[in-house]
């Protein structure tokens, strides 16, 4: 987080310090969604939407809803995704997903950019201040607590599946009107594969942490998944899971694999998945970081099959992409471009979100300013929630 | 403490010529703020061990500060003075320990909202730093040379797309000697212009024959160095209590003498390379990210008129624990990936020399080793075109030159 402390007296290459920063958002935003409008076929919403004729899916009565909730991998930068020249990195977002979602073009996050942190702000609709390096719970409840106090749903009811051990205490806040007992059960398909795997098989590649700070896996603490509720919980012994883990390459297509167990046997409300191969961008190479776009651009589309596949999902679930927070741009000095999120600028501030799946309009896009924060609040008015502390606001495009 | 509380013998610690420089500038300092002036020491702390363009525009920067009338002064340093520190952040040691200070800065200004603050604060100082010291032009064109694809046979992906809208794109270029023309060329200019440090050969993997004259940094040469670092991560990743900060401070206190580089060689030279790999992130593992880093670094920091990088295969992808502990010959090569990051690192290496003075004269070539295809870029070169005439890598320079 500090480089850009070292460009004291750097020079942009570009004039994108001469723009404001909000000149520079809403340019940002409106390049998505020309380049959306063009290679998608989706239609700006605005106005004239309240009399198109663009469908709107059904809602599903909402005590049947759920909410799906995606972070897409750690933040990917539009020249390598939604610009013409990214577009052959997310084939699955183009064309099988964007049509069929309401896109949001201009999700700004003011927050602090750790992943860790940045999640936390996400789930609790408050931008954190906590250490993103810390095993530390957010401050603030969580989006799953207010989910299950509200509603009076059981624990089963909501899930976090994350990829790295730091994010074992996202489910539940320190507030002491919330927290302990009332968030949501935790995940780790890592430290679950470490705890069934036996030692002589090749799992490393499944087992990779924090690519922030790879050489640091911080100690587990809180309310971590256990082994043996592997067979008690996702109906899996620990030889089929080490068998089917074996066939798979990397932590996200563990992590999805985890959720589609999870979705048949436990079928939760409110499931929120944290991806993360794409952040292998910190180690500077080029080539994974693309590869790691297009298995999470293939892993959505896999999930959103998964949905409609799955009779508890099929119809009634909401489903959430977005990123925490995109990448450094190559314009700024300060920076290395796609290889850190360090710079604070506006481009690594202005990401996207896509939703699609009942009550959703299909293949429409806005690009008005939508806070990172206003997600908690939205879940809310869908599942019937009140977010009280969060500082966002519910968008009513969704509503 | 705050800075004007500062006495001269503050500085004790400090390298000579280091403590010449800040306790001659001492008045100047004693007015700076606290939010700014660590950032101010953290280099001016190794001024010793800078390259002489990092001295001259160290000495510059403080000349013209110094130079500023009471309210000019109070205009450029406004934004700083704005940004509140805590008591904490007054009480560090932040003259012995400034980018220690530095790195709590970040951390303070991300987890206290001002961080938008500082970095508008930032911006407007860099941009009338900018406007009020005239840029030097080099004394002649800058040359930027990347190879790529070093052990790539054959590639059927689109190479160069990010240069060649500003250069010319020659597909038919005769491969034979092409490292050695481009060295022999480089080493010619190296001849030609003598200065210290302004001729550089940044090498991801094995270095090739080269002119002793060349300042070279190779991932190969830096092998016994990376093994000691990694072995140094491992120790502080064991100790009870180790974060990502308390490894990165313990990193940053690695001297090359720690890593059996001796003080006879050259220490700006051992001190630059040993940065790299210590605060470089990726470095350790990646060569492609060894190498772009290094010339990303050789181009801020340096501001060579000569700079030839080839990059060279990677490791495959395996967990980080599994690659901080391989063995070389255990290690398993990434060709094709490794052209993907480089392709990508040629356009970096670019734009880093676009940010020096002169990049409306200067010249750039990236080449696929062994291969025809080569984009140049340079004034003499119609931008965004592409040519099918034969040609040599000697030939292309002498067109872009």
């Amino acid at each position: 987080m500090t480089s850009f402390l070292s460009s004291r007296a750097g020079s942009s290459l570009t004039t994108e310090a001469a723009a404001s920063p909000l000149e520079i958002s809403r340019r940002l935003a409106w390049t998505r969604r020309e380049f959306l409008r063009s290679a998608a076929g989706v239609t700006l919403g605005g106005a004239l939407l309240r009399f198109s004729p663009t469908a709107r899916a059904q809602a599903s009565p909402i005590k049947k809803r759920k909410v799906i909730v995606v972070t897409f991998g750690g933040g990917a930068r539009d020249q390598e995704t939604f610009a013409p020249e990214g577009q052959e990195n997310i084939p699955h977002l183009m064309k099988e997903l964007i049509p069929q979602s309401t896109f949001f073009a201009r999700v700004v996050n003011r927050g602090i950019l750790g992943h860790y942190v940045a999640t936390a702000s996400l789930a609790t609709g408050v931008y954190e201040t906590i250490n993103n390096f810390a095993s530390l719970p957010p401050e603030h409840p969580t989006a799953f607590e207010y989910f299950r106090k509200d509603l009076k749903r059981p624990s089963a009811d909501t899930w976090v599946v994350a990829p790295s051990n730091g994010f074992n205490r996202i489910g539940e806040s320190s507030n002491r009107s919330y927290g302990q007992g009332l968030g949501a059960r935790v995940i780790l398909p890592k430290h679950l594969l470490t705890a069934a795997k036996s030692s002589d098989a090749d799992y490393a590649h499944l087992l990779r942490d924090n690519y922030e700070t790879p050489f640091y896996t911080p100690q587990l603490g809180g309310g971590e998944f256990e082994l043996q509720q592997l067979e008690t919980i996702l109906k899996l012994s620990a030889a089929d899971f080490r068998a089917h883990a074996l066939t798979l390459s990397s932590p996200d297509e563990l992590s999805l694999y985890i959720v589609r167990q999870l979705m048949r046997e436990q079928a939760p409300s409110l499931l929120w998945i944290t991806m993360h191969d794409i952040d292998i961008a910190h180690a500077g190479t080029y080539s994974l970081y693309i590869e790691g776009i297009r298995r999470t651009d293939r892993l959505c589309a896999e999930l959103w099959k998964t949905i409609q596949s799955e009779p508890e999902y099929a119809g009634q679930t909401t489903l959430f992409v977005l990123p925490d927070f995109g990448r450094d741009s190559d314009d700024d000095a300060g920076g290395n471009g796609f290889q850190h999120h360090r710079t604070g600028d506006v481009l690594s501030r202005t990401t996207w979100m896509m939703v699609l799946g009942g009550g959703v309009r299909e293949s429409v896009i806005y690009d008005r300013p939508v806070d990172s924060t206003d997600l908690v609040p939205t879940l809310g008015a869908l599942l019937g929630f009140s977010a009280s502390q969060s500082q966002g606001k519910p968008i009513a495009e969704l509503l | 403490m705050l800075p004007a509380d500062l006495k001269p013998e503050r500085f004790n610690s400090y390298p000579p010529e280091a403590r010449k420089l800040v306790t001659a500038n001492l008045a100047t300092l004693q007015r700076l703020p606290l939010t700014f002036l660590p950032s101010l020491l953290r280099e001016a702390i190794d001024y010793d061990y800078k390259f002489p363009a990092e001295r001259k525009s160290l000495d510059t920067e403080l000349k013209k500060i110094s130079s500023l009338p009471i309210a000019e002064f109070g205009d450029w340093f406004k934004g700083f003075s704005e940004i509140h520190l805590s008591k904490e952040m007054e009480n560090f040691d932040w003259v012995g320990s400034p980018a220690q200070f530095v790195e709590n800065l970040s951390s303070y200004l991300w987890t206290t909202h001002q961080l938008d603050g500082f970095r508008k604060a930032a911006i407007e100082y860099g941009n009338r730093l900018h406007e009020a010291i005239p840029t030097e032009a080099p004394p002649f064109q800058r040359l930027g040379i990347t190879v790529v694809g070093q052990g790539v046979s054959s590639y059927n992906e689109q190479l160069f797309r990010k240069l060649r809208p500003h250069g010319a794109y020659f597909k038919n270029v005769k491969p034979d000697d092409g490292l050695k023309i481009l060295l022999d060329a480089v080493a010619a200019r190296a001849k030609a212009h003598a200065s210290p440090y302004a001729h550089w050969y940044i090498d991801g993997g094995q270095e090739a024959e080269h002119d002793p004259v060349l300042t070279a940094v190779s991932y190969r040469a830096l092998e016994g160095v990376r093994a000691t670092i990694l072995k140094k991560m491992r120790t502080e990743i064991d100790q009870p209590g180790m974060g990502p900060e308390a490894l990165r401070t313990a990193l940053a206190q690695i001297r090359p003498r720690d890593l059996g580089l001796s003080d006879a060689s050259d220490p700006v030279l051992d001190r630059f390379r040993v940065r790299l790999l210590t605060e470089g992130s990726g470095t350790q593992i990646y060569s492609t990210t060894f190498a772009q880093w290094a010339a990303r670094e050789a181009l801020r920091r340096a501001q060579p008129l000569t700079l030839l990088v080839r990059f060279a295969p990677r490791q495959r992808q395996r967990t980080m624990n599994e690659l901080l502990s391989l063995r070389p010959e255990q290690v398993e090569f990434d060709p094709v990936g490794s052209l993907v990051d480089a392709d990508m690192g040629a356009y970096y290496n670019w734009l880093n020399q676009q940010r020096l003075a002169g990049a409306e004269q200067s010249a750039f070539l990236v080449w696929f080793e062994n291969h025809g295809d080569a984009v140049a870029i340079s004034p003499a070169m119609p931008r965004g075109t592409e040519s099918t005439v034969a040609t040599d890598l000697k030939q292309l320079l002498s067109w872009m030159l």
